[in-house]
């Protein structure tokens, strides 16, 4: 393969990946940013390790942010969400739904085991 | 690595996405810069990873010193006997698979001026930009007593998960039914506020089942318990009762390990088995670096690029930073100085805008006893006019009581940040 040619699959791996590119706008990265807090509890990209908390990937945007605003207001019950989403604004909630319902829903990408002892 | 059309396309579908656009570094066009990063802790390990994941053509490498990650998060579990060290302990090959070059050596000197860091084999690695994010290091000088480091490993701090963990735990097993547990916690800022009263439920949880007349006295530098102090005192004064005496306003002054005491201002408490968290600043690195702006101890830095106020071209990240108000030193605060690290150094390197509202989140959970957990969080949103993150109002809080929910949701959240930051 020439690399011209695999360079172009590169954009496109990008692409899928649902990363921005170097001529993506600030706002993707703006909203992969925002999304990122939530990766340390979701994990990366909302691909969850053992689904729980559960998986954020590819899910629709309007239902996760419905489910958002309705930890933000109190009308939905969590052991943690209602004071997590009382953190943000409207626009960074839906920022982060949209962010998330473009990612890829897929396996998750666990820690690997220790290969020898310490 | 060499692949026909087919072949990548075939691999690209049996990986994951994100996995793919790992694999094209090196392959497509010149590097994008050089990026090494140091320690590879919650935060080293996050920064690599994302830089390596949102700018496949930056050259990123990674110097730690250990052979493998131990998880401080969930280690008290082992204390009490509910988990084992091999579940908190994985691998770095998750990142080298992502094309991060992970270097085992140490670094023993940054030279900023010439932009390379040397490591102990003697070997130099040049840099683009630099990030460091050592942990912590004990100040034993102010602990006579402990200077040696004989005196060290009778007297533990177990306060970086790994062999003192381990010894630890063999300690309490090896500790007479009736034996009394001295555990001394320094003065706030430590690393990981909950830490040292989910200790003492730990060490009770064991106690109770194992050795009920043996008592644990805490011997805490700070006027009051730090943190979840109502859903501490639930358990020690509940299913912990009698147990534990805990003594706020204990200074240190020296331990005496021949005579298994730690002597306060006013007093000397003997133990079976002293535990002794020393206070600490930024690791060693750091303070070789010229990083250390803050009490002898700690890195300040600019939070929209966590760049070191001290030294340009060098990141810092995790417990060595200057806290911004209300941030905790932990595990999830690392993790995500690590992203707002790596997507500034992306920027940098790359001559894009730097993202002017970074939005973090911390979430920390403690385990009262082998299944029950209960949660702090706060967010912290960048305030302009402060220029620093700052936690927002009315946002975050912790658990209503501990609970087995709240305790599967703890071992998710370290499955998720071990992922997050390793796989």
């Amino acid at each position: 393969m020439k690399p011209t040619t695999f360079r172009a699959s590169c954009a496109a791996a990008l692409l899928a990946a649902g990363f921005a590119g170097g001529a993506a706008a600030q706002e993707p990265v703006y909203a992969r940013n925002l999304a990122s807090a939530c990766f340390t509890c979701h994990g990366t990209d909302g691909r969850s390790v053992g689904g729980v908390p559960p998986a954020l990937a590819g899910r629709n945007k309007a239902e996760l942010l419905e489910i958002m605003k309705g930890f933000k207001s109190g009308t939905r019950p969590a052991t943690l969400m209602h004071q997590q989403a009382k953190g943000y604004s409207d626009q960074q909630l839906e920022a982060i739904a949209g962010y998330f319902a473009g990612a890829k829903a897929g396996p998750a990408a666990a820690a690997p085991a220790a290969r020898v002892n310490f | 690595m060499r692949f026909s059309r087919r072949e990548f396309v075939k691999w690209m579908a049996a990986s994951t996405g994100v996995a793919a656009v790992a694999g094209c570094a090196g392959m497509g066009g010149p590097s994008a810069g050089r990026v090494v990063v140091i320690g590879g802790g919650f935060g080293g390990a996050t920064a690599s990873r994302y830089v390596k994941l949102w700018a496949p053509d930056i050259d990123v490498t990674m110097v730690e010193r250990g052979d493998v990650f131990v998880s401080c998060p969930i280690s008290n579990l082992v204390l009490g006997g509910n988990t084992q060290i091999g579940n908190i302990t994985m691998g770095y090959d998750g990142l080298s698979s992502r094309g991060v070059n992970v270097v085992r050596d140490e670094a023993v000197a940054v030279d900023a001026g010439a932009r390379q860091v040397r490591l102990a084999s003697g070997k130099t690695l040049p840099y683009d930009r630099l990030i460091v994010s050592p942990g912590i290091d004990f100040m034993y000088d102010s602990i006579p007593g402990l200077k040696s480091v004989d005196a060290q490993n009778r007297v533990l701090h177990a306060w970086k998960a790994g062999p003192q963990t381990v010894a630890l735990r063999k300690q309490l097993e090896a500790m007479r039914d009736g034996g009394v547990f001295v555990f001394h916690v320094p003065m706030s800022p430590y690393r990981c506020p909950p830490g040292p009263y989910e200790r003492v439920c730990q060490v009770a949880d064991y106690f109770k089942k194992a050795k009920p007349k043996s008592k644990i006295i805490v011997l805490d530098t700070n006027p009051d318990i730090v943190s979840k102090k109502g859903l501490f005192l639930a358990a020690w004064n509940g299913m912990y009762k009698g147990m534990i005496d805990y003594r706020p306003n204990s200074e240190l002054q020296d331990v005496d390990v021949k005579g298994m005491a730690v002597k306060l201002t006013f007093d000397s408490v003997k133990g079976d088995v002293l535990n002794v968290v020393p206070p600490h600043g930024a690791g060693t690195i750091a303070r070789q670096a010229g990083l250390i702006t803050a009490n002898q101890r700690w890195c300040g830095i600019d939070w929209l690029t966590c760049e070191s106020v001290a030294v340009k071209g060098v990141h810092v990240l995790g417990d060595a930073t200057l806290s911004a108000p209300g941030m905790p030193k932990s595990a999830s605060m690392a993790n995500q100085h690590g992203k707002i690290c790596a997507a500034a150094v992306i920027a940098l390197l790359k001559g894009e805008a730097v993202h002017s509202e970074p939005a973090i989140m911390n979430t920390c959970y403690s385990f009262v006893d082998g299944r029950s957990a209960m949660h702090v969080t706060s967010i912290h949103q960048f305030d302009k006019g402060k220029k620093t993150l700052v936690p927002v109002k009315g946002a975050g809080g912790v658990s209503k009581a501990s609970s087995e929910i709240e305790g599967a949701y703890a071992w998710g959240w370290a499955r998720n940040i071990w992922g997050d930051a390793l796989g």
